[in-house]
């Protein structure tokens, strides 16, 4: 196995189980830290594959804004456990097994349809990780190429999505 | 003129030659492992005396003078005793969680060095997104300072890292903004190629008043971000006791400290390298004279005379102006320096795409 | 392959501090005394937890910062590519920044950047 591979398993090993861990917490708080070492992993995943940009974007954008906003709202939040109202009902639970299921069916399913995650050596099959250290694709300027030429009219039209967040969220917070 | 790539060249050169790829890569690391501690301790070191001597200088005293020469041993015996003070958790703290954040806010710091050319050649990571990578690692610190402040189960440490935290994410934007403007000019996020596009002059200069006023608004921001005075309200004596860290105490307590003290290096760092040419000599036009006795000077003494430069100007302002409440603090980032730095980012836009620049 | 040197760095971070906190606890073993394990106050136990409802003021300024922060990262692509694009560019980042004051103006107006 060389360096990368490794690295690659490691850090699968450390989102899976960061993100156990966020359902498993109790405290909101800690399932909020948890969650962000699933993306930090997520970012190791992203460097290795070469895609610097998205890596940073992950983490400023999910490890840092939105999850200092998820810190702030979780403060928000009575956290007293006798005020606290407990919906505890076996039906709910119910519901959550079945759906929860059901989306693991699918992402078993087309994990096991695909044939590229698949590959062959000596005769043998193994699981490819994902790994590229080279391919231009991820890399900023090219991002930035496409983006102001090719998809000028959706990064514009995203601005108007950014207007419509922001009067929403001082309509939110500014009730009384 | 002395270069310190000579030197890395051949390291490099002997490592590999001698233990293969893995095992240089492996020897390699461990040279970054040995080389970061060490700028890390020595760093502390002289940013506490620093402080208090400057501090000491202000109000016209003589700060520590006891200790070695000229008092210049003062903080390696702080440091000794802050070692072998107990380090106390609060009955009510989230155990875990409260001796996690001492490591969460040295990771963060350590990681900041990695894309910082030191000198001429001397960088850990040239990363092709250098300074964003540096934006989006610092604004990771404001996870360990929340998670301090909350753990701790204080209410004088939730409040301050509420504080710091509302205003680590304000200022993060115009500080983001001002070095945006210097990408405009550059066309580069690299730290070695913006500091290759100052080799006939440095950003302060060439970029007419819209780079100083990006360069202040910098300063203001970065001020703010490390939690300095005038706006450390996030650890305010008067009001906060110690803001988030006052439940540490012992070497956890000094872990926090140290990273304040390696954050305002960094931001110096990059603030030197975007706007003072990072390890670049001076250089005045044509007079070659001049230019040619300045790159004698070695471009390690050139990057850390600029950033230290600048600590001194942070230092500086914690004497100078008073304590900002919270309302001034957010007004002035809200309502000045987002709408000023992004009107100056446009101007900037316009010089640039003009070729106005030098 | 430079992101080994950030493992690398990660490594030095927790050797360092790990190494100093294991050494204070080595030098001093500390005293059992139930005191000690009292919040920081001025003696008297507090007599609210900390962990309750909050400010909603600091959630107003996260999620204003959201938005302008996703606006800051679409600007870096944009950043990079400005000088070869020439005015194009500017005109392009004009419209946006101009939306996106728009909603600075209102947020402005309704007073959410005023703090209490």
């Amino acid at each position: 196995m060389s360096l990368v591979e490794i690295i690659f398993w490691f850090l699968s090993g450390l989102a899976l189980i960061s993100a156990i861990m966020v359902l498993l917490s109790k405290n909101p708080v800690h399932s909020v830290l948890w969650l962000i070492a699933v993306f930090f992993a997520i970012s190791g995943h992203y460097i290795l594959l070469n895609a610097q940009f998205l890596a940073i974007v992950n983490l400023i954008v999910y490890a840092g804004a939105i999850m200092v906003l998820f810190l702030f709202v979780i403060m928000l939040m009575n956290q007293n456990a006798e005020t606290e109202p407990r919906s505890k009902s076996t039906w709910i639970k119910l519901a959550g097994a079945i759906a929860g299921g059901c989306l693991l069916i699918v992402v078993v399913a087309a994990v096991r349809d695909s044939e590229n995650l698949i590959q062959n050596i000596g005769g043998k099959a193994y699981a490819k990780t994902a790994v590229t250290t080279h391919g231009e694709i991820g890399l900023i300027e090219n991002l930035g190429r496409v983006l102001f030429t090719q998809y000028v009219v959706p990064f514009e039209i995203s601005s108007v999505l950014f207007l419509s967040a922001m009067v929403g969220a001082v309509v939110i917070g500014k009730k009384d | 003129m002395f270069s310190l790539k000579s030197i890395t060249d051949s390291i490099q050169v002997w490592l590999s030659a001698n233990l293969g790829a893995t095992g240089a890569l492996i020897a390699q690391c461990v040279i970054v492992i040995l080389l970061a501690i060490a700028l890390f301790a020595v760093l502390g070191l002289v940013l506490v005396l620093m402080e208090r001597k400057v501090a000491a200088r202000m109000q016209v005293r003589l700060g520590p003078n006891r200790v070695g020469p000229w008092g210049s041993m003062q903080t390696a015996a702080d440091t000794l005793k802050l070692i072998v003070k107990e380090g106390l958790t609060p009955d009510g703290a989230d155990k875990f969680l409260f001796n996690l954040a001492p490591y969460i806010v040295m990771i963060v710091a350590m990681l900041l060095l990695a894309p910082i050319a030191y000198a001429n050649n001397f960088q850990i990571w040239d990363i092709n997104i250098g300074v964003l990578y540096v934006t989006a690692v610092s604004s990771l610190g404001v996870i360990g300072i929340l998670m301090a402040g909350w753990a701790s189960n204080n209410n004088y440490s939730l409040l301050g890292a509420m504080r710091s935290g509302a205003q680590i994410v304000s200022y993060e934007l115009s500080a983001g903004l001002a070095i945006l403007t210097i990408v405009v000019l550059t066309g580069s996020l690299q730290i070695s190629e913006i500091v290759q596009s100052q080799a006939d002059g440095w950003w302060i200069f060439k970029g007419h008043i819209p780079a100083i006023i990006a360069f202040i608004i910098f300063i203001i921001a970065v001020t703010a971000e490390t939690n300095r005075a005038p706006f450390d309200l996030a650890e305010a004596e008067s009001e906060l006791t110690a803001g988030f860290h006052t439940e540490y105490s012992g070497m956890k307590f000094a872990l926090f400290f140290l990273a304040e003290y390696i954050n305002i290096f960094i931001v110096c760092a990059i603030g030197a390298t975007l706007f003072l040419g990072g390890w670049m000599p001076l250089h005045i036009g044509n007079w070659q004279a001049f230019n040619h006795i300045m790159d004698y000077i070695p471009s390690s003494v050139w990057f850390f005379g600029k950033v230290f430069f600048l600590i001194f100007l942070i230092m500086w302002f914690r004497w100078t102006f008073p304590r900002l409440r919270v309302d001034q603090l957010l007004n002035l980032e809200w309502k000045y320096l987002l709408p000023i730095s992004l009107f100056n980012l446009l101007l900037v836009t316009m010089i640039a795409i003009l070729g106005w620049h030098f | 392959m430079g992101a080994v040197y950030l493992i690398a760095l990660i490594v030095a971070a927790v050797a360092f501090s790990a190494g100093g906190i294991l050494i204070g606890k080595l030098l001093n073993k500390g005293s059992k005394n139930p005191q000690k394990g009292e919040p920081y106050e001025c003696g008297i136990a507090p007599i609210v937890s900390p962990w309750h409802q909050f400010n909603v003021g600091y959630y107003l300024f996260a999620l204003l910062f959201l938005i302008f922060d996703v606006e800051l990262i679409f600007m870096y692509p944009w950043a990079t590519v400005v000088k070869e694009m020439g005015m194009v560019a500017l005109v392009e980042i004009v419209i946006f920044i101009f939306i996106l004051f728009l909603g600075f103006l209102y947020a402005h107006k309704k007073g959410a950047l005023k703090w209490m």
